[in-house]
């Protein structure tokens, strides 16, 4: 019966979160206020995690609440709940599209879309680079000198050109940095 | 049906989310280099046009790209699996550490060798948007779009699907009407 519930209230979530895994944070807030399945402070947690493991961050969220609620059953349930609504939507979207790839209109839709997908890709980057190259506060009390996180930045300056350089698997760069990370204590 | 493609698919998509760190955004370099450059099962320009569907559809960006490929590869049957790899790493590495290890996220060796890749998802979604623009801003009005796009979603509080909806009116206008004419 709770499984149930658990698979009904993450379907709802996916279906009703739009722009991505943190879309899907309200509804988690809400479903704890609802339940007492877990509290704020265990979300909060949960959502450490999800942000500190592979994976989307929205996935890891519902499986850490499905198993926190239920187990490994629920973790699953929770997991595929989520997903579900998502999976038949786009699988309807591709189908029509596919039917009309051809047309000028949608190609023309395509042509707008693109860049457009480009400028929000390029915006959410940036915000990494204020959470992790910039300091925030300094830049907003205009103390520019202190606004630029020097290790960070001449880090990412020598990853860019490492990359350039030597063009291996982003894997490889990201267990380098994480290595880097942890030998300098950053 | 083909077997070997779908073990593929979610085989791939797998690999994809288990080196996936830091949410949607950060996956597409994975996606560049493991659907676009190693496998051929898409081109940048989808790529980005997936990713566009993927912010006005609900559910996670990530999740709904790896449909969208699947089910280009290998029907619905493809789109599931594909889904199912993707979400497949953070079942069981969520799990485990549930289930096994309190505090995980204040550990230190965690929240430095984490710090430490931050700052290398900042240079791959570098990498990752350079590349995109190559093939999506590609004359005066795409750059227009990407311009206002990427400033108005920085100083503004707008859901992503407002942009969504009114670059590909914006598409329509700019160029569906020349051609229709």
């Amino acid at each position: 019966m709770m499984l149930l519930q658990l698979f009904l209230e993450f379907a709802r979530t996916g279906l009703f979160a739009v722009g991505g895994g943190l879309a899907t944070l309200p509804f988690l807030y809400s479903l704890s206020d609802k339940t007492n399945w877990f509290s704020h402070e265990q979300l909060t947690d949960m959502l450490a995690v999800s942000e500190s493991t592979p994976g989307p961050i929205g996935v890891n969220t519902a499986t850490y609440v499905g198993f926190a609620t239920a187990g490994l059953l629920g973790a699953v349930t929770a997991t595929v709940g989520l997903v579900l609504p998502s999976v038949i939507v786009i699988l309807i979207v591709a189908r029509v599209l596919d039917k009309f790839r051809e047309s000028v209109l949608v190609k023309s839709v395509f042509y707008g879309l693109r860049p457009c997908s480009t400028g929000l890709i390029a915006a959410s980057g940036l915000s990494v680079v204020e959470l992790t190259l910039l300091n925030m506060d300094a830049l907003k009390s205009f103390q520019f000198l202190n606004a630029l996180r020097l290790p960070y930045l001449i880090i990412a300056v020598i990853l860019f050109f490492a990359m350039k350089k030597f063009p291996k698997h982003p894997a490889f760069y990201i267990a380098l940095s994480a290595v880097i990370g942890i030998v300098f204590k950053l | 049906m083909n077997l070997k493609k779908l073990l593929d698919l979610f085989l791939t998509f797998a690999r994809i989310g288990g080196l996936t760190f830091g949410g949607g955004y950060a996956m597409l370099p994975m996606l560049q280099k493991e659907v676009v450059e190693n496998r051929g099962w898409a081109t940048e320009e989808e790529l980005a046009d997936y990713f566009a569907i993927g912010q006005c559809t609900p559910g996670v960006i990530a999740v709904n790209t790896a449909t969208f490929v699947g089910y280009r590869e290998a029907g619905i049957l493809g789109g599931v699996m594909a889904t199912l790899g993707v979400i497949f790493p953070s079942l069981v590495i969520i799990t485990i550490i549930a289930a096994f290890i309190r505090n995980f996220a204040d550990l230190p060796v965690v929240k430095h060798a984490f710090s430490g890749i931050r700052v290398c998802v900042c240079v791959l979604i570098l990498n990752a948007v350079l590349k995109l623009r190559k093939n999506s801003v590609v004359d005066k009005p795409t750059t227009a779009i990407f311009v206002l796009v990427f400033l108005l979603s920085v100083i503004t509080p707008l859901s992503p699907v407002v942009f969504v909806i009114l670059a590909g009116l914006a598409g329509v206008l700019l160029k569906g009407g020349k051609k229709a004419l």
